[in-house]
């Protein structure tokens, strides 16, 4: 006898570059999400991200395969300066994204008043991680699906999902902040580029490297973030990863380099009845994107039809530092 | 450069202490702070860890009244962080707790406490992020009639901020905050009970051994950041009193100092007096030094340069 067929998330997957758009809707993505090439969304990196006319493509690309695109524009307009902001919200509109992926409240109220018919999601920026929160957005600006935070562990969202008033997306792979995103000025207070306003957190531009006595030491502004011996490899210097140094004992203080894979927890993420699942990874390229898309559409594919997913080690490898974790889903990383 | 003194005078705000001390000790502090403290609004309630609300709970209403007899507003900030059910009630119980016809207010630090407010007069904490006019013209139109600004914003930010808070129609009270560490992040997990081996569940309140935080350095000994339980806060105690007269002269009007354990009155006195320009900044730095000799001072998120940063106010061009 068919097992009862379950409601299957969608699958959110990122587009860094067109190359990293195309490998991800042809390994079966539901949406991919991307931002434009400038301080509007939260991952600015150089060679990174959408000019109007690759985003015009992207978009014919993705719906002539049934795929929705959405746009983070998901930074925060600094004061006298929302003009670029506002013209992001309008590109996406006409350029025909399926939704716009915003935190601040001022670029809410803006897409709303002036797209109304443009879906908002709101960003996992805005830290949006009770009820009253969710209902703020909600109620203000119509949004339709609110990213939540990684702060919550499985139970919290299965909670917050009983008294849905949206659609909620959870994250199911890729990096890791481990501080309330769009609250954390770690990064600003080492190097002076906000995260929140910037849209880039301990950038490359402030990245230092220097070898002295057989270690290689990386700074981030003038601070030391790590320090490895030769023949180590030695990873990107992102802040809440590197080590320092606490009630006499050194190691990684915050989180170690480690990345979100909750494949195996798959069944666990659906039954929390989460509309969306979200790859993380627009600075990672269409290799990554391919393998990680493909591997969890597979998955979902086979719950969908009843079945056990099929066990799959292979994105062990893709994975920061070649380590994995469950992050907050589960109660013990608090 | 000239600067024109602000029209009414400026306030002072007690932040709320963001530290897990002993009871009998906040009792202490509070009744020196209503006694002594020349600051108009003291802010009472725990903003990082819910988990350590019942120590003193119920010792707050004795001491709001104790510091409105002494004739300050009594501020209630809510957690900055509400994650669960726990923390969500506690947000319900200050918003309904707070005693609107004593002159209290609510002070909402994050966004589900503004929805628990709209159409109610409150305060807006520096958890929230009020980055540019169109937010703060959101939120005043719901009801906020006091924002302290986040912590990282630039004075050029704060200028901007600052005239878009002056229209009569919606006028908005505009507080910085002045002096103390920083906070910069804030998480689900707690670092103290990590650096002691113990998960958040279990942590045994580990948080009480670091009144001013627990010094973080980088691998060779610079000293860099402090954490408080789940938050993050610099190592340099941030300090504008070079700039108060600058701020002024935008039109802000409120400043705020964030609890240490040190002589929290004394504190109050030197800012007052530059409030009042009977003192000038660089003497308030001199005795400020003397008062917290725990960390340096820093001031580079006024002046657009990293946080930690100490800049020369009279070299810098800030806008």
């Amino acid at each position: 006898m068919p097992a009862m067929r379950t409601a299957i998330p969608e699958l959110i997957c990122p587009a860094g570059t067109p190359a990293a758009l195309r490998a991800a809707v042809e390994a079966g993505a539901d949406a991919v999400y991307l931002g434009f090439r400038d301080a509007t969304n939260a991952r600015n990196f150089p060679g990174l991200n959408f000019d109007e006319g690759e985003f015009r493509e992207g978009v014919d690309f993705a719906h002539t395969r049934a795929c929705k695109v959405f746009v983070a524009i998901n930074t925060f307009p600094p004061a006298r300066r929302s003009g670029p902001w506002h013209e992001a919200v309008d590109r996406a509109a006409d350029g025909g994204a399926d939704a716009v992926i915003l935190a601040d409240v001022s670029l809410l109220d803006y897409a709303a008043t002036r797209h109304p018919n443009l879906r908002r999601h709101l960003s996992v920026q805005a830290s949006a991680s009770n009820m009253d929160a969710i209902r703020f957005y909600q109620e203000a600006f119509g949004v339709a699906r609110v990213v939540l935070p990684r702060v919550l562990t499985l139970a919290e969202i299965t909670a917050l999902n009983r008294q849905a008033i949206v659609e909620t997306e959870i994250f199911a792979f890729g990096g890791l902040c481990v501080m309330a995103e769009g609250r954390c000025a770690l990064s600003s207070y080492a190097t002076g580029q906000s995260p929140n306003t910037n849209g880039v957190c301990s950038p490359a531009s402030h990245v230092r490297y220097e070898q002295r006595n057989g270690k290689l030491i990386s700074r981030l502004g003038k601070f030391i973030i790590d320090k490895v011996g030769d023949g180590i490899s030695a990873g990107y210097p992102t802040l809440c990863k590197g080590r320092f140094v606490a009630d006499g004992c050194a190691g990684h203080l915050f989180e170690e380099p480690t990345s979100l894979d909750a494949i195996g927890m798959l069944p666990k993420l659906v039954a929390t009845g989460a509309r969306a699942l979200k790859i993380e990874g627009r600075q990672r390229g269409r290799t990554y994107v391919a393998r990680v898309v493909a591997t969890f559409r597979q998955a979902l594919d086979a719950l969908a039809n009843g079945e056990t997913p099929p066990h799959d080690n292979t994105l062990d490898t893709l994975t920061e530092g070649q380590r994995k974790t469950s992050g907050a889903y589960m109660k013990s990383w608090q | 450069m000239a600067i024109s003194p602000a029209p009414a005078k400026a306030a002072l705000t007690l932040g709320p202490l963001l530290f897990n001390w002993p009871a009998r000790e906040r009792q202490d502090f509070y009744a020196r702070i209503a006694d002594e403290a020349p600051v108009d609004a003291v802010c009472l309630g725990e903003v990082v860890c819910g988990k350590r609300t019942p120590f003193f709970a119920a010792d707050l209403p004795a001491m709001a009244e104790r510091l409105r007899r002494a004739g300050k507003q009594v501020v209630w900030s809510t957690l900055a962080l509400v994650v669960g059910g726990r923390d969500g009630e506690a947000v319900h119980a200050v918003c309904a707790g707070a005693d609107d016809a004593a002159g209290d207010l609510v002070e909402a630090n994050d966004f589900g406490a503004v929805a628990l407010l709209a159409g109610r007069s409150h305060a807006i904490g520096p958890f929230v992020n009020v980055y540019n006019e169109g937010t703060l013209h959101h939120l005043a139109l719901n009801g906020a009639q006091r924002i302290t600004l986040p912590f990282e914003l630039p004075g050029q930010s704060i200028r901007a901020l600052a005239a878009a808070a002056e229209p009569v129609e919606l006028p908005v009270e505009l507080e910085v905050q002045i002096f103390g560490r920083t906070p910069l992040a804030i998480s689900a997990r707690c670092y103290h009970a990590r650096t002691q081996g113990r998960s958040k569940n279990a942590c045994d309140f580990v948080c009480d051994m670091d009144p001013d935080g627990m010094d973080v350095e980088t691998l060779e000994g610079q000293s860099f950041l402090a954490i408080n339980g789940t938050q993050t806060l610099s190592h340099a105690i941030g300090n504008l009193a070079r700039e108060v007269p600058e701020l002024m002269g935008m039109g802000v009007g409120r400043f705020r100092l964030s609890p240490h354990q040190i002589d929290m009155v004394a504190v109050a006195r030197i800012f007052r007096a530059v409030l009042d320009g009977r003192i000038d900044g660089a003497e308030a730095d001199a005795r400020l030094a003397e008062l917290a000799p725990f960390a340096p001072f820093a001031n580079g998120f006024f002046h657009g340069h990293e946080g930690a940063a100490q800049v020369d106010p009279d070299s810098a061009l800030s806008d």
